[in-house]
C-alpha cells in the first residue's frame, strides 16, 4: 500500500482501570509531514505513541501505519518505524558504539554494516569521542542523541519522537532540533510529542493538540493562533494603580496577568485604528503606559485556553461585559 | 552538530529483510538471541560486584560445607566415601538453582529499563529477551561450575568415572540450570519488580535445595522427608550428577532429570513467550 497515509488513528480509545488514558483519538499523519502533538503532562501523548509504536494494545478503536494494523499486522509495523522516547532506551552498561551495534544486528543487518553504521552514526550525533565510554556516564544531552541515533540504524519510514527534548538545557535542546530538522528534509514523517509549544512552532508543520485523551484541536500553528481570535493590543502601564481609570478610558480592554497590563481584542482588519484609538484614549485619560503595542496570541494563548487554563482570561472582565460596542473611530 | 552526507548504501526498511521462510527465521531468531545474550554476558562482567559475589558465593559454599559439615556427614556414606565427594556434584546442582533465581533478578531489572521497549518496538524475534536471558545465565553457571571443580580439586575433589563422566555430569547439572532459568523467567514477568522477583525466588529455591539429596543422604531424613525429597527433581539431577562423578546408579536419575527437564522446558518455554509478548 504505497499511497496509505503515515498514520491514521480511528476512534482509538484506552483505559487503565479507573483511569481514561485515550478518548476517542482520531488522527491522520500524511508522508512527509511533521505533526507535533502538543499536550500537558498525562494528556494522553505517550500512551498514543505506545499504542502506535506496538508496544499497547487499543481498547477499541484501530490505528495503522502506512496502511498496516498496529495490533494485527504489528511485526510489519514495525519494520516501518523508529522510536525515540521520553526516556532514553539505551543500554546503560553497554558503550555508545556497543549500543548502536547491537541494535543494528537487532535490526538484522550484517556484523560489518551494523559496525559501519554505528560509526557513521556516531560521528553524525557528535559522539564519536565518547562512542567507547559507557552510555551511563553521559549527559542527558547525549543520551538523547544516541537514543535518537539508535533509532537510525535503519531509515525508518515514520519516526516517532516522544518528548525528545524534555528535561535538556537549551543548547541540548538546539542540537536535536538540529538533527531532527535534516531528517525531515531528508524525507523522514515525523510524529511529535511535545509539552513545549516552541518546540511544536519550531519542528511541527501541522499542529494537534491533545487533552483528557483527545484531540481538541488541529491545524498549523497559524490556524490555531487565528481560532482563538486574530491581534491584540497590549497595553503596559507604567502604575498599577491607574488600572482602573484606564479601564473606565478603553471600555474594552480585558485585565491582563500582570496587575499593570491590559488587553484589547482587535477586530479584524482594524489593527492601525484600534492601537490608536487605545493610544488616544490613555492619552486623554492622562495614563501613563510603558509600552503598548500589537501583538499576535502565541501558542501560549492558544494552549491555555484550549486546555481550560484560564478561561477568565479570554471573556471580558466584569463592568464592561456589555462593552462590545464600537469604540472611538 | 554538522552532518555527514548520507551513504547511497544506506539501509532502507523496504529491504526484504522480513523474515520469509521458516528457515530463514529461525535462523534469525537465533541471531537475535545471540546478540542479546553476548549484551547479557557483558552487562555481568561490568557489574563487578556481581561478578565478585556471584562467584565468591558458590567457592563459599564448597569450602564452608566440605568443612563444616564433613566431619559429621561422613558418618552416613558409604565406607569409604569422602563428604567432599558426596558434597561438591550437589553443589553445582544447589549453585544451578540459587542462579536461576538471578534470572529473575536481570529479567525484572531489564523490564524496567527502557531499553526493553526499544527492544519491543524493533522488528526482532520476540523470544530473542528471554533466550538471550537464559542462555547467558547457562554460561555463567557452566562458568560458575568449573570455578566450583577448581576449588573442590584443592580440597581432596576427584572425579572418579573419567572424562566422559564429568561431561555428562555437568551437562546434567546445565540441563537443570537452564530449566531453573526458564521457569524464573516466567516467574519475574508475573511480579512486580526485581526485589519481588528475588524474594520469590529465594523462598521457592531455598527449601527446594535443603529438601533434596544435594548435601545429605536421603536416608538420614525423617521419613516423611524422605518420601518427599525422593520425588524432588533436585534430587534427581543431585543423584545424576554424583553418579556420573563419583559412581553409582547414573541412568535412573538421569533419565528422570531428563524428562523432567524436558517436559517442563516444552511448557514452561511457550508460557514465558508469549507472557513477554501480551505484559504491556
Amino acid at each position: 500500500m504505497p499511497d496509505a497515509p503515515a498514520v491514521v488513528v480511528d476512534d482509538v480509545q484506552k483505559r487503565f482501570g479507573d483511569t481514561v488514558a485515550l478518548s476517542g483519538v482520531d488522527l491522520a499523519v500524511a508522508e512527509g509531514e511533521v505533526l507535533g502533538l502538543l499536550g500537558p503532562n498525562g494528556a494522553g501523548k505517550t500512551t498514543l505513541v505506545r499504542v502506535l509504536v506496538t508496544l499497547l494494545r487499543p481498547d477499541t478503536g484501530s490505528a495503522r501505519i502506512f496502511g498496516h494494523d498496529v495490533v494485527t499486522e504489528a511485526s510489519t509495523v514495525r519494520r516501518l518505524i523508529g522510536l525515540t522516547g521520553q526516556y532514553a532506551a539505551v543500554d546503560e552498561l553497554l558503550t555508545g558504539r556497543e549500543n548502536l551495534r547491537m541494535f543494528g544486528e537487532l535490526f538484522h543487518l550484517s556484523r560489518r554494516e551494523a559496525a559501519r553504521r554505528a560509526d557513521d552514526l556516531l560521528e553524525r550525533f557528535d559522539l564519536a569521542v565518547a562512542g567507547d565510554r559507557p552510555a551511563r556516564t553521559y549527559s542527558g544531552g547525549m543520551r538523547r542523541r544516541l537514543d535518537l541515533a539508535s533509532s537510525l540504524l535503519i531509515r525508518p519510514r515514520l519516526l516517532f519522537l516522544d518528548e525528545p527534548t524534555t528535561g535538556l538545557d537549551p543548547r541540548s535542546r538546539s542540537a536535536i532540533w538540529d538533527i531532527t530538522r535534516e531528517l525531515v528534509a531528508e524525507g523522514t514523517t515525523l510524529l511529535l510529542t511535545t509539552q513545549y509549544l516552541e518546540e511544536a512552532d519550531q519542528l511541527a508543520d501541522r499542529i494537534a493538540v491533545i487533552d483528557h485523551g483527545h484531540i481538541i484541536a488541529e491545524g498549523t500553528g497559524d490556524d490555531l493562533k487565528d481560532e482563538i481570535g486574530g491581534q491584540v493590543v497590549d497595553i503596559v502601564l507604567t502604575d498599577a494603580a491607574q488600572r482602573p481609570a484606564a479601564c473606565r478610558a478603553v471600555p474594552d480592554a480585558d485585565l491582563g496577568q500582570g496587575d499593570r497590563n491590559l488587553r484589547v481584542s482587535v477586530p479584524a482588519g482594524d489593527a492601525l485604528q484600534a492601537l490608536s484609538r487605545v493610544s488616544l484614549a490613555l492619552r486623554d485619560a492622562e495614563i501613563r503606559v510603558r509600552d503598548v503595542g500589537l501583538r499576535r496570541p502565541t501558542l501560549d494563548d492558544v494552549f491555555l485556553q484550549l486546555t481550560g487554563g484560564d478561561p477568565s482570561a479570554t471573556s471580558p472582565p466584569e463592568g464592561t461585559a456589555s462593552g462590545t460596542e464600537e469604540g472611538v473611530a | 552538530m554538522t552532518i555527514t552526507e548520507r551513504p547511497a548504501e544506506e539501509p532502507r526498511p523496504s529491504d526484504p529483510r522480513a523474515p520469509t521462510s521458516p528457515a530463514a527465521r529461525v535462523y534469525w531468531q537465533a541471531r537475535d538471541t545471540w546478540t542479546v545474550t553476548k549484551r547479557n554476558l557483558r552487562h555481568f562482567m561490568r557489574q563487578p560486584r556481581l561478578l565478585v559475589f556471584s562467584t565468591i558465593q558458590p567457592v563459599m559454599f564448597v569450602v564452608l560445607f566440605a568443612f563444616v559439615f564433613g566431619g559429621i556427614a561422613t558418618v552416613a556414606l558409604p565406607e569409604g566415601t569422602e563428604y567432599i565427594d558426596f558434597l561438591l556434584p550437589g553443589l553445582f546442582v544447589q549453585s544451578a538453582a540459587f542462579r536461576s533465581t538471578q534470572t529473575a533478578v536481570g529479567l525484572a531489572e531489564d523490564l524496567e529499563r527502557g531499553v526493553v521497549d526499544r527492544f519491543r518496538s524493533m522488528p526482532m524475534s520476540r523470544a530473542a529477551v528471554l533466550a538471550g536471558r537464559t542462555l547467558a545465565d547457562l554460561v555463567r553457571s557452566l562458568a560458575v561450575i568449573v570455578l566450583m571443580i577448581a576449588v573442590g580439586y584443592l580440597i581432596g575433589f576427584r572425579f572418579t568415572q573419567g572424562v566422559l563422566g564429568a561431561i555428562g555430569a555437568i551437562l546434567v547439572v546445565a540441563l537443570f540450570g537452564y530449566l531453573m532459568s526458564w521457569l524464573f523467567c516466567w516467574m519475574a514477568l508475573h511480579v512486580p519488580g526485581a526485589e519481588a522477583a528475588q524474594t520469590a525466588g529465594f523462598v521457592i529455591v531455598f527449601p527446594m535445595v535443603f529438601a533434596s539429596s544435594i548435601f545429605v543422604p536421603l536416608e538420614t531424613m525423617p521419613d516423611w522427608l524422605a518420601t518427599f525429597a525422593a520425588q524432588s527433581p533436585l534430587t534427581h539431577a543431585a543423584d545424576a550428577a554424583r553418579a556420573l562423578s563419583i559412581g553409582g546408579e547414573a541412568l535412573r536419575p538421569a533419565l528422570l532429570t531428563i524428562a523432567w527437564c524436558v517436559g517442563l522446558l516444552a511448557i514452561v518455554i511457550p508460557l514465558a513467550v508469549r507472557r513477554y509478548r501480551t505484559i504491556t
